[in-house]
């Protein structure tokens, strides 16, 4: 895979680094000269208008979707095209989609189960009892037995966030988690979210809850036609933006 | 903690890299893309060539085309002088010469009414749509039995071959279409003797092969009506073909009723409007837009099924070629008469199935919009 | 009811309820009327022609006979005899069908997914070309023009001298149990037990430990391994009947006859390409999201294709796959064109031309697919209940 020569030598404790990423559908270039590193424990909010690239960048992370340039290092795991490799990295990375994706034939305890049991090849019982303290700790234990299709949007969501922690992941990747939500399930879902940034899970959150972004984000980072146009602190990013488009595109969310 | 830059100039999109572009991109993204897939496709280049060439080289190359007797048929390759020699016959089957004429006006009737119909650009389509169930009938049947108005009379028993699989055809889908809206409306009916009759028959239809509905017509109807009454062996036919399709159609409509929203009706109720309004001006016209894919594959699904009327003695389109078959002077050449059947026979279906397809299409940019 | 709380009541023809009775009660009449017209029409047309009625042609002599029969029959057996006969025989060319229709059409439906352009492209013809020609023309084709055309018996095609395909049918050896064959039979049966009592305790040991042991491979080892070898420890007590040229035909063996070739042929061909456009769009229906979720936690590709891809898709698959095998066997009466002995070929078709009792042999036809339609139903909507996605 061919690196750029924009890349910057990564910090020795960056769990993840990307250096020089681009990416095309087809004649379109939808991710341009990408540059990121992010540190353990770094909690990272992603945000920009729709068409930024801002998903394609996080589902690049664990091969989701294929780059055509750039070099991409999770966890210290060089992302090549050897499945074996790609599946060494998801094994870290833990994701939760926009619209939660759960096994609908599977229940809420198998859903969390099924990579434990394939993947990790855990006795039952000891899989049985990660997943209920995962659903314990999303709040949703009470409904283990029942199936994805049974709970409301939000229960659904923090099912989906239990599944990945399941696996035990360094890095949580979050992509647009509140967007499928009616209004009264965001804050169940954020509240999840917050607390497993407390803990100190190094995570990349694809959102516009900028409430969010400016309680738990070590960082902020603005995209737009495919690039990185701005990251800062979430105070400097919200108080003191720089570029015009930043500016353009706070405006339009945050004012009324 | 990582560079907390501002980026000032915006980057220009740039051309993908050449990975999978031009002929040989193409070549090796979608034929030669890993070791499993290059063996599939020589395997699958391999077979085209062992069986593919032989038969364009038969059916094209080495054919002989022109002629009347079997004796301009070179033996090489296919033989399709069978067909043209009795051209007319498979066309008009035992049709008298004189009147062929007005085979061809309905001919040419259906097919403006179908191109009005399909092409979804041209106006008046209900009334359009209203003629093809209820006038054209009229006419084709005044045209084609003729007996009135100066016309010749020409009985059932002399039609035939794609003559005779159109009307089949025809008659099926005009008289399955409406009566299977209403089996459709009678099964979601509220009235338990009307619904349990509609289910019924819906059912029994469904549940045994058209042959035997055919041998059922055939055999069976003769003895239901009065002795002196005589029952004309294609109107027999027609009546199977009718019943037995109008079950299938009542599930496909079905289908559409229940995909309509119950307060599209309700809106109705409210609008006070009565039961028949409801379905007539709200309920149907959309329903039936929805199914129309629906429609037509059952439709084709008929069309395909006009060739059973073979076993039952009427001479359609296949029946015609089969007895060409066993002309003494013309023995040995059933591949070619099956196989141009066949033709005939995909070259409908396939149009058919292909604006089912323009149409669910359609249809599906139509909800998105 | 709403109509006793609202104190006034209009005319009596205008109460829905009024007049949902009378439009029954004048259906009900209307039925009882073309119900009677029809009885007495169809006694006084028997009368004139002197049928009689009744199911006693059953327990008559049928004196013809039949060129495939999977039970004894001969000129001598009862009409009813023949009925079962072509049940039978109708039974045996759907299982045939369903089974290669199944097959040719999961494979085809699955190669018009695939990612080679060549392969897709050709399972898609396979699915156009033979889904719009009507199965009869089909069945004509493959008995007239294909294996009508073949060699008589002296020229046969043969293939290792064993199998000979000629005007007459296809000709195979016939299997022959010499004493001691049980043994294998008996060690096929304890390695089906086997398998099973393996895939049980597989499950087990897996959730008590974790470990997943190579069922498949282990199964198919068993199955195969322990008949063959206690058929070989026995010394392979299995001969072979094989077919040879005496005159003018092939003596020993079994003959699949052409009309049975024909039929099976053209039934799996059409109805698998029916298969195939099922199963392309039960798999496409399963969401890109799901195989996603389940990459993300990092399941590998045999896994996802087994517990997360073909369950969904089958849910969506097994009905209409159903409605399909339902289609196959009322199909297999096209069986009269060509004359194999199905159904309604000996029944509705030789029966009833000779006994001339047209209501009950129709009738009685017609029951036996109902009845076929009305089971496969049945077990279709017990699945359907079992395994009903929960909804809210």
């Amino acid at each position: 895979m061919a690196t750029t020569n924009t890349a910057s030598a990564p910090a020795d404790d960056a769990m993840i680094s990307v250096e020089g990423l681009n990416k095309w559908y087809g004649d379109f270039h939808v991710l341009r000269d990408i540059d990121l590193s992010v540190a353990k424990g770094e909690r990272i909010v992603i945000c920009g208008p729709s068409g930024s690239g801002k998903s394609t960048l996080i589902r690049c992370l664990n091969h989701l979707e294929e780059h055509q340039q750039g070099r991409i290092v999770v966890d210290g795991v060089t992302m090549t095209q050897d499945v074996k490799r790609i599946e060494q990295i998801r094994r870290n990375v833990g994701m939760v989609f926009q619209h939660f994706n759960l096994f609908p034939h599977l229940s809420v305890l198998d859903n969390c189960c099924i990579s434990q049991t394939w993947v990790q090849k855990k006795p039952r019982a000891e899989a049985e009892k990660t997943a209920m303290e995962f659903l314990e700790r999303v709040r949703i234990a009470d409904q283990a037995h029942k199936y994805p299709g049974q709970l409301s949007g939000g229960q659904q969501q923090r099912v989906a966030i239990a599944r990945a922690l399941c696996m035990r992941p360094e890095v949580m990747l979050f992509d647009e988690p509140t967007s499928a939500l009616d209004p009264e399930m965001i804050k169940e879902v954020l509240d999840v979210m917050v607390e497993l940034a407390q803990d100190g899970m190094t995570m990349l959150c694809v959102t516009h809850e900028m409430g969010f972004a400016k309680t738990v984000a070590d960082r902020v980072i603005f995209m737009d036609q495919g690039q990185i146009i701005e990251q800062a602190p979430p105070e400097t990013f919200f108080n003191h933006p720089e570029s015009d488009r930043t500016k353009l595109f706070l405006s339009q969310i945050l004012g009324h | 903690m990582a560079e907390m830059a501002t980026r000032i100039e915006m980057i220009e999109a740039r051309r993908p890299p050449d990975l999978r572009r031009g002929v040989m991109g193409w070549l090796r993204a979608n034929l030669f893309d890993g070791p499993l897939n290059s063996v599939i496709t020589l395997i699958v280049l391999a077979v085209l060539g062992w069986g593919l060439w032989p038969l364009v080289q038969w059916a094209l190359i080495d054919a002989d085309w022109l002629g009347s007797t079997r004796e301009a048929c070179s033996g090489e390759g296919a033989c399709w002088v069978f067909i043209s020699a009795r051209f007319e016959t498979i066309v008009y089957g035992f049709y008298p010469e004189a009147a062929r004429w007005r085979v061809d006006a309905v001919f040419l009737m259906l097919g403006l009414l179908i191109a009005w119909l399909a092409i979804p650009r041209l106006p008046a389509k209900r009334w359009v749509g209203l003629f093809a169930l209820v006038g054209f009938p009229v006419v084709a049947y005044v045209l084609l039995l003729g007996g009135h108005f100066g016309l010749m009379a020409v009985p059932t028993r002399e039609w035939g071959g794609l003559m005779l699989t159109l009307t089949v055809a025809v008659v099926g889908i005009v008289g399955s279409l409406p009566l299977g809206v209403v089996l459709a409306l009678g099964r979601r009916s509220r009235m338990p003797l009307v619904r349990g009759v509609c289910v019924v028959f819906i059912e029994f239809w469904r549940g045994v092969p058209l042959i035997t509905v055919l041998f059922m017509a055939s055999v069976m109807l003769p003895l239901f009506v009065p002795t002196e009454v005589e029952f004309d062996k294609l109107l027999r036919a027609l009546i199977g073909i009718m019943f037995f399709w109008s079950a299938y159609m009542a599930e496909v409509v079905r289908g559409g009723l229940q995909a309509i929203p119950k307060g599209q009706e309700e809106a109705a109720k409210a609008l006070g409007m009565g039961y028949w309004r409801r379905m007539g001006l709200i309920v149907l016209p959309q329903a039936l837009k929805l199914v129309i894919p629906g429609i037509v594959n059952t439709f084709i699904a008929l069309f395909k099924d006009t060739s059973l009327v073979l076993i039952i003695g009427l001479f359609d389109l296949l029946a015609i070629i089969r007895a060409g078959l066993t002309d003494s002077n013309w023995l040995g050449f059933a591949t070619e008469g099956y196989v141009f059947a066949a033709l005939m026979f995909w070259i409908f279906c396939f149009s058919m199935s292909r604006y089912s397809q323009y149409i669910e299409r359609r249809l599906h940019t139509g909800h998105r919009n | 009811m709403l109509r006793s709380s609202s104190s006034e009541r209009g005319p009596l023809w205008r109460d829905p309820a009024v007049r949902a009775l009378v439009i029954q009660a004048l259906l009900l009449l209307g039925l009882a009327a073309l119900i009677v017209m029809l009885v007495t029409n169809t006694l006084a047309n028997l009368e004139a022609r002197g049928i009689t009625t009744g199911l006693g042609f059953l327990q008559e002599r049928a004196g013809f006979s039949i060129p495939q029969t999977l039970i004894a029959y001969s000129g001598d057996s009862t009409y009813g005899r023949t009925f079962v006969v072509g049940l039978l025989n109708t039974l045996l060319v759907s299982g045939l069908g369903i089974v290669a229709a199944t097959v040719i059409g999961f494979a085809v439906g699955i190669a018009r997914l695939s990612s080679n352009w060549l392969l897709a492209r050709l399972a898609a013809a396979y699915v156009e070309i033979f889904r719009n020609i009507p199965l009869l023309v089909q069945i004509l084709f493959w008995y007239f023009a294909v294996l009508q055309a073949l060699p008589s018996p002296r020229q046969s095609l043969s293939l290792f001298e064993a199998l000979f395909l000629n005007v007459r049918g296809l000709v195979m050896p016939a299997p022959v149990a010499q004493p001691g064959f049980d043994a294998t039979l008996w060690a096929l049966a304890l390695a089906v037990a086997a398998v099973v009592g393996l895939s049980l305790y597989a499950r087990r040991l897996q959730a008590r430990t974790g470990r997943a042991l190579p069922v498949y491979r282990l199964g198919a080892l068993l199955l195969i391994g322990l008949p063959l070898a206690v058929f070989l420890v026995t010394g392979r007590p299995l001969a072979w009947d094989v077919p040879a040229l005496a005159g003018f035909n092939f003596q020993g063996g079994v003959t699949i006859i052409p009309e049975l070739m024909a039929l099976w042929l053209a039934l799996s061909i059409y109805t698998a390409s029916f298969i195939a456009e099922i199963v392309r769009s039960g798999i496409q229906s399963v969401p890109r999201g799901q195989v996603e979720a389940a990459r993300a936690i990092s399941l590998p590709g045999n896994i996802t294709l087994r517990k997360i891809v073909i369950p969904q898709a089958m849910r969506v698959i097994v009905p209409q796959l159903t409605s399909q095998y339902l289609n196959l066997i009322k199909n297999s009466s096209l069986a009269t064109a060509i004359g194999y002995p199905d159904l309604v070929a000996v029944f509705a078709g030789t029966t009833l031309n000779q006994t001339g009792q047209a209501i009950e042999i129709i009738a009685m036809t017609m029951a036996v697919y109902l009845l076929i339609s009305l089971v496969v139903s049945a077990l279709m909507n017990l699945y359907n209940a079992r395994t009903l996605m929960k909804e809210r």
